[in-house]
């Protein structure tokens, strides 16, 4: 799959190096800016409070 | 003498390996290059089980970096969130950075308490715990959603008291992820001081005793902690952080009770003042 989509970018090899690299940065970005940030409201791990929403 | 023979030996069998290698490498570079002219057509299914191949690692790949993210990338931002929140606290803070001379009263009178925040994520003071460093300081926030928490630190439980409060100020802070502002709280030692800085003045409670409980034992926040019913006469306070360290199957509860209070005109006590005068300077 990543090798096809390689082979389907355009330009030189070293210009498609380069695009390869910025998709990549750019998935990292969206996963650390977004997608973990969401996801992290499901992780009962980081939970340090005490009683839940039962408490008075 | 032996030895060394086998050594020249090996170093033989390396130098083959190599030369090998590169004349597979040449091989496959020959095979790429002749691919680029007419790539053999591969069947549906192997093309299918690459793809969910790679698929099943770019999952792997993706989890990995989550931990990374929540382990490590959160404690940079909210060190950072929290490093801004503290110095402009201090910033807005009013009265001396010195602390008074020893030989002035010292007893100030019944603490003055701040009314609650009504806004859940204003930060209102700063906490000093001496025993997790020197320049330990980190902004309390009202509320203990992960809004709060997951950026400023510790959050203050709304149902419970305001520092200097008789009954109980209770606090909650991350163990390890989002500045992992608790991270050392089962090293603190009977007697240890945690000061507490509002905007009248200072709070100092000295560590008592700590427990670990079930996350569900919401009765640690009750004005006298774990006693139902019980009419306060101390001021207590109670951070609450997950147990074990990198889980969250238990809580560790720390206990204090308030020793003493100066009003912010009266500066900070001494063993926070560098640090209170650091905080202002921004």
């Amino acid at each position: 799959m990543y090798g096809w989509i390689f082979r389907h970018l355009p330009g030189p090899l070293w210009f498609r190096i380069i695009t390869s690299l910025l998709f990549l940065a750019a998935a990292v970005l969206l996963l650390m800016q977004f997608v973990f940030p969401w996801l992290s409201q499901f992780n009962p791990l980081t939970d340090s409070t005490i009683g839940g929403s039962s408490q008075p | 003498m032996v030895r060394s023979h086998e050594h020249n030996d090996s170093v033989v069998g390396v130098d083959t390996l190599i030369s090998g290698n590169s004349a597979i490498r040449t091989r496959k570079a020959g095979n790429r290059r002749r691919e680029k002219a007419q790539r053999p057509k591969q069947g549906f299914w192997r093309t299918l089980i690459q793809v969910i191949g790679e698929l099943l690692i770019t999952c792997g790949v993706i989890l990995l970096l989550f931990v990374v993210w929540e382990l490590w990338w959160t404690n940079i931002d909210a060190n950072n969130a929290q490093q801004h929140a503290v110095s402009q606290f201090a910033q807005e803070f009013q009265g001396p950075l010195t602390p008074q001379s020893p030989d002035t009263p010292t007893d100030f009178g019944p603490p003055v308490v701040m009314d609650a925040p009504t806004v859940d994520g204003t930060v209102f003071g700063v906490v000093y715990i001496p025993r997790f460093g020197p320049s330990y300081s980190r902004p309390l926030v009202e509320g203990t959603t992960q809004a709060q928490l997951d950026t400023l630190g510790l959050g203050r439980y709304g149902t419970t008291s305001m520092p200097g409060a008789v009954g109980n100020f209770a606090v909650a802070g991350h163990r390890q992820t989002h500045g992992a502002v608790l991270d050392a709280i089962h090293t603190l030692v009977p007697g240890d001081k945690i000061y507490v800085q509002t905007k009248d003045g200072y709070y100092t409670y000295v560590f008592r005793n700590n427990e670990i409980v079930l996350p569900s034992q919401g009765n640690v926040l009750l004005p006298v902690p774990t006693q139902k019913d019980a009419t306060p006469v101390d001021r207590f306070m109670t951070m609450t952080s997950c147990n074990p360290r990198f889980g969250a199957e238990e809580r560790i509860i720390a206990y204090s009770v308030m020793e003493s209070w100066q009003p912010a005109s009266a500066g900070p006590p001494a063993a926070i003042a560098a640090q209170v005068a650091a905080n202002a300077k921004g």
